[in-house]
């Protein structure tokens, strides 16, 4: 009976590594695996404070319902792919803020007029420092911050749809 | 059209495919003679099919038909033809269609030489390798289709990558494929004699050979691939402990233990259950490697396009695959029954000593290239595992197999003495300790022991040989009679053993290599391990899709001119991507290897190494390599004949079926 159980142990330990295989690809996927990415140390702490043409970190805390924050630039080619699935993501009720990201206003406009603008609300950080206080690592990149104004989720990267229903999905819940 | 063509061949082939997996498998269980007959034809046919896809697939390329999404993606009118034809396998869907080829190519030679194979046992080992190539195939056809359209199609197309702009790396993914998928042979073997619920010596015997080859084609493909990251990325290494390297290496190690545990099934009939556990675990390693590679999970310089659904599907095959065979193995082996029995100190035991501590090494490295990865999944924290981990956990498993290998070979089966085996090798201990204490003047004591230990498995190789024509001891003549009558698979083992420690000799001397960054002006000179590097010039080159900016860097040494190199940077137009093109000028025991780095002002960053012994690491994969493909052309394993070892004095090899 032993020797069944040993000559069935490589099957439980390729069934183990699969699964956790499984579940990295599926992390992937959705965006809350990233073998790659660099963690953000926002997460779990309060956003940082910051004051800019369009809102302020006051008026995130004060939203009174989870906010997503997305930096974003006119001169980015994958925020033009994210672009679809930002205006599908408030569609379906989901608070947008963006925050442009050194980026000429009338080029931010132009950009958001011809690929829609899916923000409610609207910040412009020009000189890009907000974004150091933020630990932005490139754009796009995606924050949710609860109503709390506790960071509690980053994407880094163009939001893939899979990763933007389960944001949702969460945000509903 | 010719896509179409090729697109028609694949699906022709998944069919072939499902047909080689049903029906040999369903006669062999019925056993119905007629359905196990089919099967030879079947491997043909799918391979026939591949590979008129994979020519369709090259035309295709050779044409410039950018039509087609895979050509306009990774091709270019003015790339040189070379690599139109080897950039068929070079980007992510060729290599796919490629790796079902070799697949495909593995099952026609198990259709064209398995004759002598019992009907059922050559029935089951195609079914399962059609089964196999069925998954592959159908992920080829419908996940990463080589021949999708494209339309309108462009102007021209995007380029290849230019580091893969190489003629070494342009035959670095046949060998490798060849050396990953050949496995699938002696793993087709596995499960066959499972469902069979027999393993003897003869099994032994037909599985060894295929082994082999691959093992072979493996060591040769980890060893160019080394090859190339030494002279192409410029890093001035040759070894990086990357998860795409470490996930080669991975199938290397078990491959050579199921190449030594095959043995003691072949001669002894012991360790049948262990073996057909390393037959499966090796084809499992080699495919998990090709879906960590693609799926985008693992982190490396060598990277594909990479796409986590592609992951999902190749994830879901690998768990039909490994999970199955894992299956039936956990079903059926306790019935493949006992083993013959052997004292601890014999030649079984040293070969059981060899698999141990190989497979520790595989444990070891697995566990470095993927703990990183689970620790991110389980614990949430970003960690990453380097070099200094794997000389540390690598170097205290890898000495006592270099200790025993010169060992193993000089004793008995079933029971042997050790200190008797010991003093027939005192002249290449005694070689060993000469090599250790010349060596520990000019080197640290890591390198010096690693020189010892080099010089004691080449000479320990040796002694067998000697040994065994006794040497000195007879008259020369007589030896040298010997020699001639010594089976080739002696030379092959010799050859195999002699060839790691020249690789070791090449790793301890290129840890003694010297490095320098300079900024240098035209007419300055540097000083490098006793050579003089001078800068005579820089100049603009044009080739045929770059701009190259070329230094000629002349070296000398007391005053004496050796040579005169000139290292590159290349700008690729199309790719917008700067390569540095090192040169290197190479008297076997040391290269001198130069890289041009960024210019300012009229002068030049110029990377400059001596690099001592660096050579040896590749000619010993080649001589280990040629040990193999020695052992393979080895009359008992060419003839495959069916006796047992109790009798190796056979002379009239005859294509029968052991009872």
């Amino acid at each position: 009976m032993n020797r069944r159980w040993l000559l069935a142990a490589p099957l439980a330990a390729a069934g183990l590594a699969g699964a956790g295989f499984w579940r990295m690809l599926s992390g992937m996927s959705s965006g809350n695996f990233d073998p790659r990415g660099v963690p953000s140390m926002l997460i779990d702490k309060p956003l940082p404070d910051f004051a800019l043409p369009g809102f302020t970190a006051a008026d995130v805390r004060a939203a009174g319902h989870p906010v997503v924050i997305n930096f974003f630039a006119s001169w980015c080619a994958p925020c033009i792919d994210e672009a679809p699935t930002l205006v599908a993501l408030s569609r379906a009720g989901v608070a947008l803020w963006g925050i442009a990201y050194k980026d000429k206003p009338a080029a931010t406009d132009a950009f958001l007029a011809r690929h829609g603008n899916p923000f409610t609300r609207l910040a412009r950080d020009e000189p890009g420092v907000v974004a150091i206080d933020w630990g932005v690592t490139g754009v796009p990149e995606t924050y949710l911050v609860d109503p709390k104004g506790i960071v509690r989720w980053r994407f880094s990267g163009p939001l893939p749809i899979e990763a933007a229903q389960a944001l949702a999905g969460r945000l509903r819940a | 059209m010719i896509a179409e063509l090729g697109h028609f061949a694949l699906a022709l082939a998944v069919a072939f495919a499902v047909a080689q997996a049903v029906l040999p498998l369903w006669g062999a269980w019925r056993g119905e003679a007629r359905l196990m007959q089919a099967a030879p034809a079947l491997a043909l046919g799918q391979m026939i099919a591949l590979a008129v896809s994979f020519g369709c697939l090259v035309l295709v390329s050779v044409n410039d038909d950018f039509s087609v999404l895979n050509i306009a993606e990774n091709s270019h009118t003015l790339k040189p033809l070379l690599y139109k034809i080897t950039g068929a396998w070079g980007s992510h869907e060729g290599s796919i269609l490629f790796w079902c080829l070799i697949l495909a190519l593995c099952g026609g030679a198990v259709a064209l030489f398995g004759n002598p194979l019992p009907a059922s046992l050559r029935a089951r080992v195609i079914g399962i390798l059609g089964a196999t190539a069925c998954g592959f195939d159908l992920f080829c056809l419908i996940e990463s289709n080589p021949f999708a359209r494209l339309w309108p199609p462009p102007a021209n197309g995007r380029d290849m990558n230019p580091l893969l702009q190489d003629p070494g790396l342009a035959f670095h993914p046949p060998i490798l494929y060849a050396g990953y998928v050949g496995f699938a042979i002696p793993f087709a073997f596995a499960i066959a004699a499972l469902l069979e619920g027999r393993i003897d010596a003869a099994w032994g015997r037909w599985v060894r050979p295929w082994t082999l080859g691959a093992w072979c084609c493996l060591t040769g493909g980890i060893a160019l691939g080394s090859w190339w990251s030494y002279y192409v990325l410029g890093w001035g290494g040759f070894w990086f402990w990357d998860p795409v390297e470490n996930a080669s290496l991975l199938p290397w190690l078990t491959g050579t233990a199921l190449l030594h545990s095959a043995i003691v099934v072949e001669k002894r009939e012991a360790l049948k259950t262990w073996t057909v556990l390393l037959a499966i675990g090796t084809f499992a390693l080699s495919l998990s490697g090709t879906f960590l590679v693609r799926s985008g999970i693992l982190n490396s310089v060598h990277s594909f396009a990479n796409d986590p659904a592609r992951g999902v599907f190749i994830l879901g095959l690998l768990a039909v695959i490994i999970g199955g065979s894992l299956l039936i193995f956990a079903i059926r082996a306790p019935t493949l029954g006992g083993s013959g029995l052997f004292a601890p100190i014999s030649r079984e035991g040293a070969l059981v000593l060899n698999n141990i501590l190989l497979c520790s090494i595989a444990a070891v490295v697995m566990t470095g290239t993927i703990y990183p990865l689970f620790a991110d999944l389980l614990l949430d924290q970003k960690i990453s595992v380097g070099p200094p981990f794997f000389q540390a956990t690598v170097l205290p498993l890898a000495t006592p197999v270099f200790l025993a290998m010169s060992l193993g070979p000089t004793l008995s089966w079933k029971r042997a003495a050790l200190f008797p085996a010991m003093l027939r090798l005192w002249w290449a201990a005694l070689v060993a300790l000469a090599v250790g204490v010349f060596a520990s003047f000019g080197m640290a004591a890591l390198p010096a022991f690693a020189m010892a230990a080099a010089a004691w498995m080449i000479f320990g190789a040796l002694a067998e040989i000697v040994e065994r024509i006794r040497l000195f001891r007879l008259p020369i003549g007589s030896s040298f009679a010997r020699l001639v009558a010594l089976p080739l698979s002696t030379f092959g083992t010799t050859l195999g053993h002699a060839g790691l420690g020249v690789t070791i000799a090449g790793i301890a001397g290129m840890s003694m290599s010297t490095e320098r960054v300079v900024l240098m002006h035209p007419g300055d000179t540097v000083d490098v391990a006793g050579y003089d590097f001078r800068l005579v010039e820089l100049h603009d080159a044009k080739g045929s899709n770059y701009n190259a900016r070329v230094a000629t860097i002349a070296i000398s040494r007391n005053g004496v001119p050796l040579v005169t190199l000139a290292p590159e940077r290349r700008a690729f137009t199309t790719q917008v991507m700067t390569t540095t093109e090192a040169k290197i000028n190479t008297n076997f025991f040391r290269d001198l290897y130069v890289v041009l780095g960024e210019e300012r002002d009229g002068a030049a960053v110029m990377r400059l190494h001596d690099n001592p012994l660096a050579p040896w690491i590749w000619f010993g994969a080649l001589i280990m390599a040629a040990g193999g493909a020695c052992s393979l052309a080895d009359r008992r394993l060419r003839i495959a004949a069916p006796t047992r070892a109790a009798s190796p004095k056979n002379t009239a090899p005859k294509n029968t079926v052991q009872a």
